[in-house]
């Protein structure tokens, strides 16, 4: 980003040299040493997490990872509970999250005249901006006998044939861990898959439109093959916030740390169970807890990875200004 | 080919194009389905935060402090000015660091370190905030062996610098390369063109981002569990253990009494209310790029 392009490098390069004033060195070093702060608190992260996790990981070994059992009376900890509950939440949210998701952008993008699509992106990118305490009170209070006394009983009415459909419907529980993880991820998938959705170029469409296409058609068969990296991309970093929302899902799971045996269950996510049992913990319990953090943190540290990759080479070339 | 032939053809094709209208529009209809899926629940959380949040904002709701649980009346005022102290705490810790981040990877980014800081910046902004909080609770509260507003104002700032300091490098790149160019022509050095020229023309843009950041970390309660803790009592002391709104909207909703409920819901249009009005005033003032997540 050298100013001065003279012809030949030599040359620039000695530009470059005398150009530089003490007041440069100064700027160079403030900013870059702002930029080491942040490499250094992500180091930190990592660090303090593993240090303080050690002694737990040493008593536990791998074990702490597929162990059933979380008992802290007698200094029992396994992990597989939560780990469980982390996933069958998340992957259930993810699932109904990027179907609603990825119609609604659909809609935006391809079907609304310009006029309501705006007002009805906002309305869903607001979903982002409530708090997730807020979520999970209004989870217990709403949502959780909303689920209770209606759709709960309709669920097992229809689907109880299945094994795991089946149950009683209460106001705290797996499933209400579930629903509320789907709205609060919805915002970020829409966002991202209406972007990539956008991105795909007009030629596209066009063509495909020419050879008699109806709508539908030149969704499936021209838009979203090009989008479906993108759109996997915005699936995941959906997955990486299910994975890691915490206050919305401790108020609504039940927290339990037994494995639930159907979908109404009361259950624990890795991080509500954080949230729960931190405060009153010490010694190796402490310990397990943090270590439930650091595989926590390895999950979403990798999941935020390859989702960042994905969206990365599917809008390459564009700008998108501050977008999850 | 006999005419009959063709008219059976004629049959056929149309079933065909029936079918593939139906479907166009059954498609359709699902998308409009999924629309009113995804809007419903945030009319509904908007609805009930008003409806049971207005009858609790009352004068004693914003002087008072928690009275003990069952009796009537008292309020969250140490909570809103705990809530104001962390979140204003976090934004003089955090915007500094966040900022020159921004400005180095605009300005000096175009190389593997920068590409490294931006790729941490990126993953930092997914990592649980929870995680955050117990990262804060073993640097500093297990080191001071006690509780603080400060350290709760350091996971917040932690939670706060990848947010600004994308928005500052977005920023700072969408300025014209014209006003460079003509600042460096009348020879101003380029720290000095940086400072004077381009950081005030992206200034708006930065400001913005640091109340889209702002409104983010006053609703988070996670980072705040371990290591501000909460209070009953009113304190401006930002070394004890201090209130927020977002912990006591947790305590308050997980407790039996009504009283704390009725308290819980108005803390929550509270906030609700203060991230909207942030959230609208970007809009109107920025366009439609920019959102607050939390």
């Amino acid at each position: 980003m050298a100013v001065t392009t003279s012809g030949r490098p030599e040359r620039a390069a000695l530009d470059l040299k005398n150009r530089l004033k003490p007041g440069d060195w100064t700027f160079i070093g403030v900013s870059a040493g702002s930029a080491l702060v942040v490499i250094l608190l992500i180091i930190g992260l990592f660090y303090e997490l593993a240090n303080q996790a050690w002694a737990s990981i040493q008593q536990t070994g791998i074990g702490f990872l597929y162990g059933t059992t979380w008992d802290p009376a007698h200094a029992v900890f396994g992990a597989w509970p939560f780990i469980l509950g982390t996933l069958l939440t998340s992957v259930f949210a993810l699932i109904f999250a990027t179907a609603i998701a990825v119609l609604v952008a659909l809609f935006l993008v391809e079907v609304s005249p310009a006029w309501l699509s705006r007002p009805v992106s906002y309305l869903v990118e607001l979903l982002a901006a409530i708090p997730s305490v807020v979520y999970g009170f209004w989870g217990i209070f709403v949502m959780g006998v909303f689920i209770r006394d209606h759709l709960g009983p309709v669920i097992v009415k229809t689907l109880g044939w299945i094994p795991f459909f089946n149950g009683t419907p209460l106001i705290t529980g797996l499933f209400s861990g579930c629903a509320i993880l789907t709205i609060m991820i919805l915002p970020t998938v829409m966002a991202v898959s209406r972007d990539v959705i956008s991105a795909v170029p007009r030629s596209q469409r066009e063509g495909i439109l020419a050879l008699g296409a109806t709508r539908w058609e030149m969704i499936r068969l021209a838009v979203l093959p090009y989008a479906r990296a993108g759109v996997l991309g915005a699936a995941i970093l959906g997955l990486a916030r299910a994975v890691g929302e915490t206050l919305a899902v401790t108020l609504v799971i039940g927290n339990s740390v037994n494995i639930p045996h159907d979908i109404f269950a009361p259950a624990y996510t890795m991080a509500s169970l954080i949230a729960n049992q931190f405060p009153e913990a010490t010694g190796l319990q402490q310990s397990a807890l943090i270590e439930i953090a650091l595989v926590l943190l390895v999950i979403t540290f990798a999941i935020n990875a390859v989702a960042r990759l994905l969206v990365w080479r599917v809008t390459k070339g564009q700008r998108v200004v501050v977008q999850e | 080919m006999t005419t009959f032939d063709r008219s059976a053809i004629q049959v056929r094709s149309d079933r065909l194009y029936r079918r593939r209208k139906l479907l166009n529009h059954a498609v359709t209809g699902l998308m409009l389905l999924a629309v009113a899926c995804a809007v419903v629940p945030l009319f509904l959380i908007l609805f009930y935060v008003l409806k049971d949040g207005l009858p609790g904002l009352s004068v004693h709701f914003f002087t008072q402090n928690p009275v003990a649980p069952g009796t009537p009346g008292g309020g969250v005022h140490n909570a809103i000015v705990g809530s104001a102290i962390m979140v204003g705490l976090a934004v003089l810790i955090g915007v500094p660091v966040a900022i020159g981040t921004g400005v180095f990877l605009s300005e000096y980014g175009q190389n593997r370190f920068g590409s490294t800081v931006r790729f941490v910046i990126e993953v930092m902004a997914g990592i649980p905030s929870i995680t955050v909080g117990l990262f804060v609770y073993s640097l500093i509260v297990v080191r001071q062996h006690h509780f603080s507003g400060f350290a709760g104002a350091v996971a917040l700032a932690i939670i706060l610098i990848p947010i600004v300091a994308r928005i500052t490098e977005e920023m700072l790149l969408l300025v014209p390369r014209s006003l460079r160019e003509a600042s460096y022509a009348l020879g101003a050095p380029r720290w000095k063109t940086v400072l004077s020229i381009v950081f005030p023309t992206a200034l708006p843009g930065i400001i913005t981002g640091i109340m889209l950041g702002l409104s983010r970390i006053a609703g988070e309660a996670a980072p705040l569990l371990f290591t501000s803790l909460g209070n009953e009592f009113y304190t401006t002391n930002i070394t004890s253990a201090m209130d927020s709104l977002p912990t006591r909207i947790y305590s308050y909703a997980t407790g039996p009494y009504d009283n704390w409920h009725k308290q819980a819901w108005a803390m929550s249009l509270l906030l609700v209310a203060i991230i909207l009005v942030i959230s609208l005033a970007v809009r109107a003032l920025f366009g439609s790029r920019v959102t607050v997540r939390q």
